[in-house]
């Protein structure tokens, strides 16, 4: 890093999303300003950083600003390199899309009914989301076995882009547990993922940035009233 | 690069298969172009994308990528000696161009199919309203990353043409079908001029599919989906 390089993350601790681009900072070993923006009043800086979607995580690197968090990641993977810097990515064109696609994957398929468990307004809503994303991880479990080639993660010996994309929601699967008693990854029926859950959550990076369940616990259950609020407005 | 084997499985009307080829025509590479029927998927469309069973899927040498953007993105890497380079060198523009194109799929597109796809007149209403907000934003980032230059790559056709001009044959059939002009001329001149642009190139003629055929395609489509509610 020739010039002095200034780096800011705008981000609620909770956030998947801000997880795994603080994740991926801290990865790099490079200094980085984390900024807790506060959601029901969100800062000038956030709002003028990122007018499309207002949302984090954003990350703003001598000024200029990256959005959407798995953009940021390859950003950060892409200028933070070279000799003794882990890579996030691999290097191999294959491998990188092979990630891309099961990244995608968690954002696409079992993100959104992960989240459906907590947004949910009825008990059965509750138990399809549920059901959903029981299923939805399944590949996943699959996924691992394939990529990760019988090491300890699905990028091989260290936490890689798809480790980021699915690792930023182990605080709300282990909430989810606490909050409704529903499993998402077990050691019965996903032991891979259950073993590959613990060393994530073992790492240097994930105990420097992932919050207290709790704090995600809470979160949900703002979630949760502000859910029923708006059906009940409508 | 003796003996590349590229094989596309796609459908003629998939906007996401096209993306695919146009990538692929851009880049100057021959494929096999596999017509899926998607009402009866072929064995080698399951196996190779059983997460999702859908297209468009490239299989190089055997080996399957799935999801639009990340095979053209593969394309760009695996065959990044030929052809001119689609992504932005630059990381910064790079980050852009990515944050983009995720744009066109999740809110551009969406809200477009939602505007003529929704089942309540509501649900249209809501999705043309989007669609307006989204061409806005498009428009805005057709300036930033052309920077008076006529394509968003610049001088040249990158990832964002590509991951836009998919949706231009669709465009001009949205047109003939619902009177609704998506990059219209009045609220988005740049996309307007880049559309025309974009389609009068050699290698997005050779793979854009013809506006009227696609008409038909949907007309024949309704009439299938209303014969099935009038069943029920």
């Amino acid at each position: 890093m020739a010039a002095k390089e200034e780096l800011k993350l705008l981000g609620v601790d909770v956030s998947p999303f801000a997880i795994r681009a603080h994740m991926a900072v801290v990865i790099k070993g490079v200094s980085c300003e984390y900024v807790v923006e506060d959601l029901s009043n969100k800062s000038e800086l956030l709002l003028s950083s990122n007018p499309v979607y207002k949302k984090v995580p954003v990350l703003i690197h001598n000024g200029k600003p990256i959005c959407e968090s798995l953009v940021i990641v390859q950003y950060v993977d892409e200028i933070f390199s070279g000799d003794g810097v882990p890579s996030i990515l691999p290097t191999d064109p294959y491998e990188r899309a092979i990630a891309r696609f099961w990244a995608a994957y968690v954002d696409d398929k079992f993100f959104p009914v992960l989240r459906g468990i907590v947004l949910a307004l009825t008990e059965q809503e509750r138990v399809e989301k549920a059901t959903e994303t029981l299923a939805a991880i399944e590949p996943l479990e699959e996924a691992f076995a394939m990529c990760s080639k019988g090491k300890a993660f699905f990028s091989g010996d260290s936490i890689g882009y798809v480790d980021l994309a699915l690792g930023s929601l182990l605080v709300w699967i282990e909430a989810i547990r606490r909050m409704y008693n529903i499993e998402i990854i077990s050691a019965s029926k996903t032991p891979r993922l259950s073993a590959w859950a613990e060393r994530f959550g073992e790492s240097a990076a994930a105990k420097e940035v992932l919050p207290e369940v709790d704090k995600a616990v809470q979160f949900g259950k703002m979630l949760e009233a502000a859910a029923s609020a708006a059906a009940a407005s409508k | 690069m003796a003996s590349d084997e590229l094989k596309l499985l796609g459908t003629w009307t998939s906007p996401f298969a096209l993306r695919v080829q146009l990538a692929l025509s851009f880049k100057g590479l021959s494929y096999e172009n596999v017509e899926e029927d998607l009402k009866n998927k072929s064995e080698l469309l399951l196996t190779n994308n059983p997460a999702h069973k859908k297209v468009p899927v490239l299989i190089h040498n055997g080996k399957p990528v799935s999801e639009s953007q990340i095979i053209v993105q593969y394309i760009d890497e695996a065959f990044s000696g030929t052809g001119p380079t689609l992504l932005p060198t630059d990381p910064y523009e790079r980050a852009i161009a990515r944050f983009w194109a995720a744009y066109v799929d999740d809110k551009l597109l969406a809200s477009w199919l939602q505007s003529f796809r929704g089942k309540r007149e509501e649900e249209k209403a809501e999705g043309l309203k989007q669609t307006l907000v989204a061409v806005e934003h498009m428009e805005g980032a057709f300036k930033d990353c052309s920077k008076g230059k006529p394509f968003f790559g610049g001088d040249s056709v990158g990832y964002l043409d590509i991951t836009v001009g998919c949706l231009i044959s669709w465009a001009h059939a949205g047109e003939k079908l619902y009177g609704f002009k998506i990059f219209d001329a009045d609220r988005s001149p740049l996309l307007n001029a880049w559309m025309e642009r974009f389609g009068a190139l050699d290698a997005a003629k050779k793979v854009l599919p013809d506006a009227d055929k696609l008409v038909e395609y949907a007309k024949m489509r309704q009439a299938e989906a209303a014969a099935s509610a009038s069943n029920n």
